[in-house]
């Protein structure tokens, strides 16, 4: 309804609705692809948001040297990723909400949060 | 360094613990230190491999190497565990009573104590390969910072191991009545925690599905990262949001190697009395 109506004030609003309606196409398809980057101990972008109620491919890409791990108990997953490499990890469906995760070896600065929308 | 101790505490911990509950459950089996020293080594010398290997075991099978090698690992353990189990509801009695005249159950004796070998070696190489990397990385990257935090890491250790030893001597002080059941039921709790872990690294790889996730949520009340939720976590596999597939497979388990242990001791105590 909020698509709706706004596309009903402008021209540009138009390309709004488009992409509503594509991006639910899209995703059903498959299940959803996020990446999130490890640089100098800490995760980028730090709050990654998802569609909730959906399988998530999460790709996590360590460009530090060192290893890390990325654990979560909310999310009830743990995996080490080597230095200078990349992983990969499933997760929900989930409900939405708030999932704290942080890098295990580096837990002072490598935090970060998956919001479920 | 008081961060470091606290991270390598719980990785020892979940191998300490194991290692004190199957030391005590094999006291009465001759050479039995021996074997648990090999184990211990092997240990330490895999998880220094599969730590220096991380990159490529993770990026085995595309990138879900890692969860399918520590489901590989948590399986086999599981399987020791059981056979262990039911290997002592069928001897342990003879064991106890005179382990000295009882010549069958030592000559299994031997082969139950490769068994222990293998779960010990397997428990270490799982922990020990996650502290090797953490450590590594500490050394690698703040050159000042470091020899406090090793030293910090040793801390960790000596915490972990402690709380084995305790756990070790504690079950020693068992009445030897009880003493059968109480390492028996222990191995159990062991085991089942060990399969519910295998489903998590399967679900986790998306070759499973989760069923339902999390099934409850008891995070509040018991946290996974506080002492208690620890140490139930290593020695009854407690989990603060399980997927119902690791309920399935801890379920599976825990009656299997139960029903099967019953049976080993039905057998074995009409063998007795036909002699």
């Amino acid at each position: 309804m909020k698509y709706l109506r706004s596309a009903l004030t402008g021209k540009c609003c138009l390309a709004g609705v488009g992409l509503s309606l594509l991006i639910p196409l899209g995703t059903l398809a498959a299940d959803a692809d996020y990446t999130l980057v490890i640089r100098d101990h800490r995760f980028q972008p730090a709050e990654l948001t998802v569609p909730a109620e959906k399988k998530i491919k999460l790709t996590i890409e360590n460009r530090d040297v060192t290893p890390e791990e990325f654990e979560s108990h909310a999310l009830n997953r743990e995996k080490v990723i080597a230095g200078k490499s990349t992983a990969t990890i499933f997760i929900g469906p989930l409900e939405p909400g708030r999932y704290p995760f942080v890098g295990e070896f580096n837990e002072k600065t490598a935090l970060g949060v998956i919001v479920a929308q | 360094m008081f961060g470091t101790a606290i991270i390598v505490f719980r990785e020892v911990l979940e191998a300490a613990i194991l290692i004190g509950i199957v030391a005590a459950a094999t006291r009465s089996i001759p050479g039995r230190n021996r074997w648990l020293f090999a184990g211990l080594l092997a240990g330490l010398s895999g998880a220094g491999l599969v730590a220096a290997f991380t990159d490529v075991i993770g990026s085995l099978s595309s990138g879900i190497g890692q969860e399918l090698f520590n489901a590989m690992v948590l399986g086999v353990a599981v399987l020791m565990l059981a056979w262990h189990n039911i290997w002592m509801s069928s001897h342990g009695a003879e064991l106890s009573a005179n382990a000295r005249e009882a010549g069958n159950a030592i000559r299994d004796g031997r082969r139950e104590c490769s068994i222990l070998l293998v779960v010990v070696g397997l428990a270490v190489l799982r922990e020990g390969a996650e502290t090797v990397l953490f450590l590594y990385g500490i050394a690698a990257s703040d050159g000042a910072a470091a020899s406090t935090m090793l030293l910090g890491g040793a801390t960790g250790v000596i915490l972990g191991v402690g709380v084995g030893y305790a756990i070790y001597a504690g079950l020693l002080r068992v009445p030897l009545r009880w003493f059968f059941s109480a390492t028996g039921l222990l191995v159990l709790l062991l085991a089942a925690g060990m399969a519910s872990q295998t489903a998590r690294f399967l679900i986790q790889a998306d070759l499973l599905p989760s069923l339902a996730a999390p099934l409850w949520d008891t995070s509040a009340a018991l946290p996974e990262n506080s002492i208690p939720g620890m140490l139930l976590h290593s020695l009854i596999g407690y989990d603060a949001r399980p997927a119902g597939m690791q309920i399935v497979f801890y379920a599976t388990v825990l009656i299997s190697i139960a029903v099967s242990m019953k049976l080993a001791n039905r057998k074995n105590s009409q063998q007795q009395g036909i002699a």
